[in-house]
């Protein structure tokens, strides 16, 4: 090991001499693959990082393939995408792969999202990659909601009239506000071709951006891992920490694993039921975009469902978005709303283990509550699991802080 | 390791049932229970027959813009002379699309709402609503078409299949409860017979089953095609998952 390491660090002559004398090509390599080392017990949760990366790489991928047939305009739009279904040799694939990779982009990235949760990765030091990360989530919800309007079927219109009107509530500027957004009195042909540059351009770039720098700084202070104990403190006498393993090849070979039972789960959703029962594909917007007619049900694509049925729960319009806005903002603030002295959920008590249960499960129902209709029980049910959406982030400061803590082991168990 | 298939298999399941409790998740419009459409996408018998009964019967007025008939050809295993003599009634090239005869435009000033597309009916409505639709059909005095339906209330579209089902009443009971009277659908009764020829179909409910099972087909030519290389891909992955989890055993075997 040590002797390949020599090798690799002082390449004599050659090809990659001449590279490395231009462009640090092996010391990048050393630094973020071959000598980046995490702890060798990542457990399940730790695979979502990945697989993102994987998700991200395949909608870039199929987007530009799509971009080739489909035609950003409210006259063609919905006819283009139908030709990419029909008529294009393998574009069904193509956008199968693109439509079933957004829903899955956001279960991907909730449950990296959860296990920052879980194993207080957002706790210092890693505070930074944390605030880049929900970046990150605030574009991916802007590129999911830009990209939703392409096809331009009936739920693509509607859904966006109803969210972007959501911007009409904030006093004052909102109306000017939406028309901005719009481009236009309603949405229309001049909405889509400027939705379809942010999607196609705007979007992406910030997007892919915004990862590299998360990675810089997760390769910087390292990563968290299941004891949420810092790996760097206790390092060998070759300068590597004790319980740390090299990215590659032991986090590469296991990520690879991951990766393959992620696809496989992927496949059968995609090849056998791409629709998933109206949530990936809603049953509506196979119908064209029609101003004339309101379809019968309204709901925005299950991942933003939480947070709509956060927004339906109050009868006020302002305080209705300003609830919205807060409840997709307050995750923002976890790093100092946390108090506890221990990150992982392994040494923590059982008042924040019942709390994140509790948290999980309003999640859960009030992103159920969003796809149903507002109706009696249906919006006093939404008004409970709010209530306690927000006590999980509110009421973090004092739980966290009299919750009694386990001791936490010096090396990773 | 283990662990990770554990929880692997864990999630695999989780969205089986997902999808279970997902699937039947059409939009019903009005209050009365959708039919079984019962149809076989793998009959390609049932899919000529509806190809046939929707060229002859429906093609007058609905289009199906996006689909071409060397697709339906190819899919349903028919020549082109047998494309060109029993079903391009309106076309001459066998790549063009099914354009109905009647123009939008005079749809609209007849019937007031022009017949909609049906390349999609089937995936934004489902086949149970069309199979339900087409048995919907009933005498309503006052419509100007004769007839209502009991899955779309109000339509324009006359009971253009009244030849085959034949007329039929529905029979409505009215409950009264403090001071609001709700109808509700008991049934249908026959009012004139119908009659569906024996090279058609043997009764009405096939005929429209086979019609439903092609628009069903047309909402999605490449359904088959796309199951069958699913599995295909799906096999391919376990046997590269096997290697895979070799491959890092190997490399793992002196973690401890």
């Amino acid at each position: 090991m040590a002797k390949v390491e020599a090798e690799i660090g002082k390449p004599q002559g050659g090809f990659m001499q001449w590279i490395d004398d231009r462009f640090p090509w092996t010391a990048t390599m050393k630094y973020h693959v071959t000598e980046y080392y995490a702890s060798k017990n990542f457990n399940f949760w730790y695979v979502f990082g990945v697989l993102a990366m994987v998700v991200l790489v395949m909608q870039l991928v199929t987007g530009i393939f799509l971009t080739m047939n489909y035609k950003p305009s409210a006259a063609e739009a919905f006819a283009s995408v139908e030709y990419i279904m029909r008529d294009v040799e393998w574009g069904w694939l193509i956008r199968y792969m693109h439509s079933t990779g957004a829903s899955f982009f956001f279960i991907i990235v909730y449950l990296h999202m959860f296990r920052a949760m879980l194993y207080g990765s957002y706790k210092k030091p890693r505070e930074l990659i944390w605030l880049i990360g929900m970046l990150i989530f605030f574009v991916l919800m802007a590129e999911a909601f830009a990209g939703y309007l392409l096809p331009w079927g009936q739920m693509s219109y509607w859904g966006a009239q109803v969210i972007i009107s959501l911007f009409g509530a904030i006093p004052g500027i909102g109306e000017a506000l939406v028309e901005i957004i719009r481009g236009d009195y309603s949405i229309s042909d001049i909405t889509l071709n400027r939705f379809f540059a942010l999607h196609v351009i705007a979007l992406p770039l910030a997007l892919v951006g915004l990862v590299f720098v998360h990675i810089v700084a997760l390769h910087e202070v390292g990563s968290n891992n299941p004891d949420g104990i810092e790996i760097k403190d206790h390092k060998g006498p070759d300068g590597i920490p004790l319980d740390g393993v090299a990215f590659h090849p032991y986090h590469t070979t296991k990520d690879l694993v991951a990766i393959i039972i992620f696809l496989i789960i992927f496949s059968f959703v995609m090849f056998f039921a791409p629709e998933m029962g109206g949530y990936f594909l809603e049953h509506a917007n196979f119908e064209p975009a029609n101003l004339k007619a309101t379809p019968e049900h309204i709901a925005p694509v299950w991942y933003f469902t939480p947070f709509y049925a956060i927004l339906r729960a109050v009868p006020d319009k302002l305080w209705g978005f300003i609830l919205f806005g807060s409840s997709v903002l307050l995750p923002v603030f976890l790093p100092w709303l946390d108090r506890a002295r221990v990150k992982s959920i392994r040494y923590r008590g059982w008042i924040y283990k019942t709390a994140l249960i509790v948290f999980v499960v309003s999640f859960l129902v009030l992103g159920w509550l969003g796809t149903q209709p507002a109706s009696g029980t249906y919006v006093l049910a939404a008004r409970i699991f709010s209530v306690i959406y927000f006590a999980f982030f509110l009421l973090m400061p004092y739980y966290t802080t009299v919750d009694k803590t386990k001791p936490v082991p010096d090396r990773v168990v | 390791m283990d662990k990770l298939i554990k929880l692997a298999s864990l999630i695999a399941s989780s969205w089986i049932v997902v999808f279970v409790i997902a699937t039947p998740a059409f939009a019903a419009g009005s209050g009365a229970e959708l039919l079984k459409a019962d149809i076989n996408p793998g009959r390609i018998n049932s899919l000529q027959r509806g190809a046939r009964n929707f060229m002859n019967y429906c093609s007058g007025c609905h289009s199906a813009q996006y689909v071409r008939f060397n697709t339906i050809g190819k899919d349903l295993e028919l020549s082109d002379e047998q494309l060109i003599d029993n079903l391009m009634f309106n076309a001459e090239k066998t790549f063009e699309p099914i354009v109905a005869a009647m123009s939008a435009a005079d749809g609209e000033r007849w019937y007031g709402k022009a017949p909609p597309d049906l390349s999609l009916m089937a995936r934004s409505k489902g086949a149970d609503y069309i199979y339900s639709f087409l048995m919907g059909f009933y005498l309503q005095a006052g419509s100007p078409t004769g007839v209502d339906n009991l899955y779309l209330p109000g339509t324009s579209m006359p009971h253009v299949l009244w030849g085959l089902q034949g007329y039929q009443r529905a029979v409505f009971s009215e409950h009264t409860e403090a001071g609001v009277t709700t109808k509700s659908f008991e049934g249908f009764e026959q009012v004139t017979e119908g009659h569906v020829s024996p090279a058609l179909a043997d009764d009405y409910e096939e005929f429209v089953r086979d019609t439903v099972n092609f628009l069903a087909y047309i909402a999605e030519p490449i359904r088959a095609d796309r199951r069958k290389i699913g599995t295909w891909v799906i096999m391919y992955l376990l046997v590269f998952l096997i290697i895979a989890y070799m491959l890092k055993k190997q490399v793992w075997k002196d973690v401890h």
